[in-house]
């Protein structure tokens, strides 16, 4: 089958966000930018897809700026076989995301989308399902693991209180979470090879997609920070100002 | 202006997150009325118009929403959308699973895990909470998602109208085969008045039986840490952060973990924290309001005895 997935060039997991000072967002200027986490999963079940011939072609996908090119070559490094950049300057909603990824996958065809359950930096958690109730395609949300089958694919769901298991006919979309799988690192032929696996670039308006937002942002601000409190000497100096002192126990 | 509300519901049981969910629809204003979409589950409704301030609950069943699959969800929510200006459900992993349908039917952007509501703007936390975006929709309807853990329980006492609703829900692509759910005689992690959670520092799966001696003790419920999941000690929903869950008890003990923002994202509004780590610069002492620099192994026994102490 042809699996495609969406990959999201987002702040890197280990720097954290500063607010600017005229409050109209994240400062992304001079910082380390990386593969949104959960899309890196993604890349990496599509990859173990295709190796175990489960997948037959294998597309990463990614809308935003020409930086974003970087993002789609990391997960060519990993193995997938080429990409589709979409460019764009705006930090686009999940909306219109999803409305560039049906447009997307309108024209390529696809089986599967395998996605991450949200992105760290606008932590929405909504494309993938956005994106399946604009195809009519039933969603597999939060995977932990992935049975691919004739025509249907098994997915083993976290939720609150456990697992649950789903089947979905295909075509469907799949969420990933974090105990899927562990992504892989590219090795440097393979990232070398991948400098010349083939990148489509195309616009929102070449795919006709309007991408106005639906949301005004009236400020960004920097949350209340708590104060370092104290250190006790010991676990009964601990009981004794939790009892005592907090009243919580 | 009216609101649905979504209930959070096993059929049997209605969860604390409904009357959560009731209270941010408050903070909007309008009527509400209250959905409860199962198999069988009219106790759960039943529970529902208890809830104070609520104008009606509506009780709609079929067989595919026995397990509140998100293609049945979406299916029903926009067959009753017409009366209403905004739908808002707890973001638990149920309604997060089929919320961002009904949005994108609606041809509506989702605003997600709202913190706060005051008029017409919507609080939400972003970058694991690094930052707070305040934000206003342009949109006909509303589709919101709340973090119940930023907002009380309404109260009992209400005595909303009760009806029935029968939804045609089509060919849906996907079927429910099992469940395991984690059996705990503890409280639910979102809901608990005390979290004792574990970090990579716990070293395995078996030390957090350590945990779990003073969970037990406490009447608390136990969590861990990205790390402690990521490396096969505890199930994914003892995750406690930005990629987990939310939680704000009246005391959150922190054991070997460092404090990872990801993870404060999602403890820092706790009542009081505690914690316990041997690395004396660990970012967690930077929230904790009482730190011990100590070796866990030692200093978990050491808890328990002073607990028993003091009459636990």
């Amino acid at each position: 089958m042809k699996v495609l997935v969406p990959v999201k060039r987002v702040l890197d997991y280990n720097v954290k966000a500063r607010v600017k000072p005229d409050q109209t967002g994240v400062d992304l200027s001079n910082v380390k930018m990386s593969m949104n986490p959960f899309d890196e999963i993604a890349v990496e079940e599509a990859v173990r897809m295709q190796e175990a011939g489960t997948a037959s072609e294998t597309i990463a996908v990614s809308v935003g700026p020409a930086k974003a090119q970087e993002t789609i070559r990391t997960a060519l490094a990993m193995g997938m076989d080429r990409g589709i950049h979409i460019t764009t300057d705006e930090d686009l909603e999940p909306l219109a995301v999803a409305k560039i990824l049906k447009a997307v996958v309108d024209s390529e065809g696809a089986e599967l989308v395998l996605m991450g359950k949200q992105a760290i930096d606008n932590d929405y958690g909504a494309t993938g399902g956005m994106f399946a109730a604009l195809m009519d395609w039933p969603i597999g949300q939060y995977a932990n693991t992935i049975e691919a089958g004739e025509g249907a694919i098994e997915v083993k769901r976290e939720i609150d209180g456990g697992l649950q298991t789903v089947t979905l006919t295909l075509p469907a979309v799949v969420t990933t979470d974090l105990r899927l799988n562990e992504p892989r690192y590219a090795s440097l032929p393979n990232i070398m090879k991948a400098k010349r696996k083939p990148i489509d670039a195309k616009t929102p308006e070449d795919l006709g997609v309007d991408t106005a937002p639906r949301l005004t942002t009236v400020k960004v601000t920097e949350p209340k920070t708590r104060e370092a409190g104290v250190k006790v000497e010991s676990a009964a100096e601990l009981v004794d100002k939790l009892k005592n002192e907090a009243g919580v126990i | 202006m009216a609101t649905l509300v979504v209930a959070e519901h096993n059929n049997e049981s209605l969860n604390d997150a409904t009357s959560k969910t009731v209270s941010a629809a408050q903070a909007l204003g309008g009527d509400i009325d209250i959905l409860v979409a199962g198999q069988g589950a009219s106790a759960a409704a039943e529970a529902a118009g208890k809830i104070d301030g609520v104008r009606a609950v509506i009780n709609v069943e079929h067989e595919l929403l026995a397990k509140q699959m998100p293609e049945a969800m979406e299916a029903t929510i926009i067959a009753l959308m017409d009366g209403y200006d905004t739908v808002m459900a707890a973001d638990t992993t149920t309604h997060k699973a089929y919320m961002p349908r009904v949005a994108a039917k609606l041809d509506t952007q989702q605003i997600s895990s709202v913190t706060g509501i005051e008029g017409d703007v919507f609080e939400r936390p972003i970058y694991a909470g690094n930052a707070l975006a305040y934000v206003k929709s342009n949109d006909a309807k509303k589709v919101v998602t709340v973090r119940t853990t930023a907002f009380p329980a309404a109260g009992e006492g209400g005595s909303a109208s009760s009806e029935s609703k029968s939804v045609e829900i089509g060919e849906t692509g996907s079927a429910f085969v099992s469940e395991e759910l984690t059996k705990s005689d503890r409280p639910e992690l979102t809901g608990a008045k005390i979290v004792i959670s574990g970090g990579r520092g716990m070293g395995s799966g078996e030390n957090f039986a350590l945990i779990d001696t003073i969970a037990d003790k406490l009447g608390a419920a136990g969590g861990a840490s990205r790390a402690a999941v990521d490396a096969g000690y505890v199930p994914n929903d003892y995750q406690v952060g930005q990629t987990g869950k939310a939680v704000a008890p009246e005391l959150y003990i922190a054991v070997g973990i460092s404090g990872a923002i990801q993870h404060l994202a999602g403890m820092k509004d706790s009542k009081v924290i505690a914690a316990i780590n041997k690395d004396e610069e660990a970012p967690i002492f930077q929230v904790a309001d009482y730190g011990l620099v100590a070796d866990l192994f030692k200093a978990l026994p050491e808890l328990e005895a002073e607990l028993t102490k003091v009459g636990y």
